[in-house]
C-alpha cells in the first residue's frame, strides 16, 4: 500500500515482512529509527517468531547475527559509520564464513573529526570484506532492496549490505509502496541454510585454514560474488514480475541515449543529478546518468555497456581514498580500460555537505566544455584550506586543523541549511 | 513544486510539523517529501525542517534553499537565524506570535513580499487553550492551510489525528482549525484596511 512514511520506518516494516528470526543491533545515528521500529514490532508481537537481542556493542551485534545465521536463523542487523568499524572483524567473518546475514547500512561519514552526517566512507571501508553491497536511490528502492537482499543472500550464502544514505533517506518522509505479506512470502522462501550448526549432524564452521587452502576458499568467495552478478538482475526481474516495480539490478541508466557525457553515481544523489541533467539537456547538452546499484560485486560488463556511447564519464562520489582519489572512479576506469573514454572524478557531499542542483549544473556545464580537471572536490572552500596550509607552513604548533577550520568558518556568517 | 521551510527550536515539533504537512498533501493525492535539517538536535537549539509538495515525482535531495513559504515556530529566532534567506519574492511568511510585524521590527518584510502573504498567528496561545501545552506546530499547519491554500484544513486535521492518537489528536486538530480561522480573520482585516 502506498504510504507516506519515514524511510527508516519503511525499512523496518519491510524487514518485518521478510520474517527475520533474530534481530540484534546497537543504536547509532542515523540507523536508530530503523532498529527502534523493529524492536517495537517484536515487543508488540507483530513480528513473531523473532528474537530481538539488545547487545552491548556493534561487535556483539554482528557476532550474534552470524551466530544466529550459523544456527539456521534468518538474521538481520543495521548500523552506520563508527558502528560498522567497531564490528569490522565480525563483518569480515560473516562473509568469510558465508553466512547470509542482511544488514542495513545507513551511510554516514567516518571520524575523526567526528561527524554524524551522510557520506559513503563507511561502505567504502568494508568494500573488500566479501559482502554484497547494494545502494538505494530512494526509500522505495531501499525497502524493495531488503526483500531482494534476503533472497540473494540466502540463495548464494553470502551476506548482503543494503546501503541507504543516512538522514537524507533514513529521515525523509515520502511515499513508499509497502509490500504485503503474501507478496513477500511468495518471493522469499523460508531460509534453507547451506551450512547449519545442528547437534544431530555436527559440523565445524570457522576452522583454521592454512596456506594450503586459504587462497582457494577466498577464490570460492570471489566466484560466489561473480554468481551474484547473474542473480542480482534475475532477482530484480522476478521482483518486477511480482510487484511491477523496477528496483535493484546492477545499474540504472537515465537519458544516456546519444549522451556524450555520462555522470555515474550511487545512492540518493542520483535524484538531484537527474534534475540537473534535465536542465542541461534543455540547454542542449547531451548528458545522461548511470546509477550503480550493485557496487560489490562490481558489474564491470554492465557498466561498460551502459557507458558505451560516451566520450566522457564523470564519476561523482561521496567518498574517496585519501592519497589516491575516487574509489568508484577507479573501478569505473578499470571497466573502461581501452575504450578511450575520459574519466573525471568528482568528490562531493563529504560529511553531509549538501550537493545542490545548482552546483551540479555548473559542474555539468564545465564538463560539457571539456574543462573538468581530473579530480575535483565539489564546492570546496579553497580559501579556508589555503589559510590552514599557510598556518601550518608558518608555525610548528599550528594546532588541530579541524578546530582551526571551524574557527575560520565561524568568522563567516552561517545561513540556514548548513 | 511548492517548498516550505519551518524554523523552530528543538522540542517544538518542527520535524513533526513537516512530516504532518507532507502526509496532509499526500492524502490529497499529491507527492510530498519532508525531512529535517540533519543535525544533532537538542532541546532549545535552532532546528529547521523542510517539506516539498508537487504533482510529479520529487527527486531532488538538496535542502530547501529557495522556499515558497517560511513558517517560524519560535519568534526568538529572529535575531539568531536568517529566517527569510532565499524566500521567493512572492513567498509566504507565517510567524507564531501574538504581536504584529511592526512590533517585531519586521515591517521591512512588507517591502520584500506581498502584504497578503505575510501573517502572524498566536499559535502558542491557541495551543495552550486547546491542547494545554505550548506546542504551536499543529496549530500553525492550520494557519498554513489558510494562508497558502496548498492544502485543505480537512487534510491537515486528518493528518494531525492520524499522527496523534485519541484526545491529543482531536485537541491539536481543534487548534489547527482555530488557527485557520484566525488567519482568515486577519486576511479579512487586511483587505478591509486596504479598501479603506
Amino acid at each position: 500500500m502506498l504510504t507516506q512514511i519515514e524511510g527508516s520506518r519503511a525499512i523496518a516494516e519491510t524487514v518485518a515482512l521478510c520474517r527475520p528470526e533474530v534481530v540484534c543491533a546497537y543504536p547509532i545515528s542515523p540507523q536508530t529509527h530503523i532498529i527502534e521500529a523493529v524492536g517495537v514490532m517484536v515487543k508488540e508481537g507483530r513480528l513473531a517468531p523473532c528474537e530481538f537481542i539488545n547487545v552491548e556493542s556493534e561487535f556483539a551485534a554482528m557476532s550474534v547475527a552470524l551466530g544466529a545465521s550459523a544456527a539456521g536463523a534468518r538474521a538481520y542487523t543495521a548500523t552506520a559509520s563508527q558502528g560498522l568499524l567497531f564490528m569490522m572483524e565480525a563483518v569480515y567473518n560473516a562473509a568469510g564464513l558465508g553466512l547470509p546475514v542482511v544488514m542495513t547500512l545507513a551511510n554516514r561519514a567516518i571520524g575523526a573529526p567526528i561527524n554524524i552526517w551522510n557520506d559513503h566512507s563507511d561502505a567504502m571501508a568494508v568494500r573488500d570484506s566479501g559482502w554484497i553491497q547494494l545502494f538505494a536511490e530512494t526509500n522505495q528502492e531501499a525497502a524493495d532492496l531488503h526483500v531482494q537482499a534476503f533472497r540473494l543472500a540466502e540463495e548464494l550464502s553470502v551476506p548482503v549490505m543494503v546501503c541507504m544514505d543516512g538522514f537524507i533517506l533514513t529521515h525523509a518522509v515520502e511515499g513508499v509502496d509497502l509490500l504485503d505479506q503474501a507478496t513477500v512470502d511468495a518471493f522469499l522462501p523460508p531460509y534453507d541454510p547451506r551450512q547449519v550448526l545442528d547437534p544431530a549432524n555436527p559440523v565445524s564452521i570457522g576452522a583454521m585454514v592454512g596456506p594450503e587452502a586459504f587462497q582457494e576458499v577466498r577464490y570460492l568467495a570471489h566466484l560466489r560474488q561473480l554468481d551474484a552478478l547473474h542473480r542480482i538482475p534475475a532477482i530484480a526481474e522476478e521482483f518486477f514480475g511480482a510487484t511491477g516495480r523496477r528496483s535493484g539490478g546492477l545499474v540504472h541508466s537515465y537519458r544516456t541515449e546519444d549522451a556524450d557525457t555520462i555522470v555515474v553515481a550511487m545512492g540518493s544523489v542520483l535524484g538531484t543529478i537527474k534534475d540537473a541533467v534535465d536542465i542541461r539537456r534543455d540547454a542542449g547538452e547531451r548528458i545522461g546518468v548511470v546509477g550503480i546499484t550493485s557496487f560489490r560485486p562490481f558489474p564491470a560488463q554492465a557498466v561498460r555497456a551502459a557507458l558505451a556511447g560516451a566520450s566522457q564519464v564523470v564519476v561523482l562520489e561521496k567518498a574517496f581514498s585519501i592519497g589516491h582519489g575516487g574509489v568508484l572512479a577507479t573501478d569505473i576506469s578499470m571497466a573502461l580500460q581501452g575504450s578511450g573514454c575520459v574519466v573525471r572524478e568528482v568528490v562531493a557531499g563529504l560529511g553531509g555537505r549538501p550537493i545542490t542542483r545548482l552546483s551540479l549544473e555548473k559542474l555539468f556545464y564545465k564538463a560539457a566544455q571539456g574543462e573538468l580537471e581530473e579530480l575535483l572536490f565539489l564546492d570546496l572552500e579553497v580559501d579556508v584550506v589555503e589559510r590552514e596550509r599557510e598556518r601550518m607552513r608558518l608555525e610548528r604548533r599550528s594546532g588541530p586543523s579541524a578546530e582551526n577550520v571551524l574557527r575560520d568558518l565561524g568568522a563567516r556568517s552561517e545561513g540556514p541549511g548548513r | 513544486m511548492f517548498q516550505v521551510r519551518i524554523h523552530g527550536r528543538g522540542g517544538q515539533g518542527v520535524v513533526t510539523a513537516a512530516e504532518i504537512l507532507s502526509v496532509a498533501a499526500f492524502d490529497e493525492g499529491r507527492q510530498a517529501q519532508a525531512f529535517p535539517s540533519f543535525g544533532s538536535e537538542r532541546t532549545g537549539a535552532p532546528v529547521v525542517s523542510y517539506c516539498r509538495i508537487d504533482d510529479r515525482e520529487i527527486r531532488t535531495r538538496e535542502p530547501v534553499m529557495a522556499p515558497d513559504a517560511v513558517i517560524v515556530q519560535d519568534v526568538t529566532l529572529i535575531n539568531q537565524v536568517d529566517l527569510f534567506a532565499g524566500l521567493s519574492p512572492v513567498g509566504y511568511v507565517l510567524i507564531n506570535t501574538s504581536r504584529s510585524f511592526e512590533e517585531l521590527g519586521l515591517a521591512e518584510l512588507f517591502l520584500r513580499f506581498p502584504r497578503p502573504h505575510l501573517v502572524t498567528c498566536p499559535a502558542t496561545e491557541i495551543a495552550l487553550e486547546h491542547v494545554g501545552r505550548p506546542l504551536p506546530n499543529a496549530a500553525l499547519l492550520g494557519a498554513f492551510a489558510s494562508l497558502t491554500g496548498q492544502i485543505t484544513l480537512d487534510a491537515v486535521k486528518k493528518a494531525i489525528t492520524d499522527h496523534f492518537a485519541g484526545a491529543v489528536g482531536e485537541r491539536n486538530a481543534a487548534a489547527a482549525a482555530a488557527a485557520f480561522d484566525a488567519v482568515v480573520h486577519q486576511e479579512e482585516e487586511l483587505s478591509r484596511a486596504d479598501a479603506d
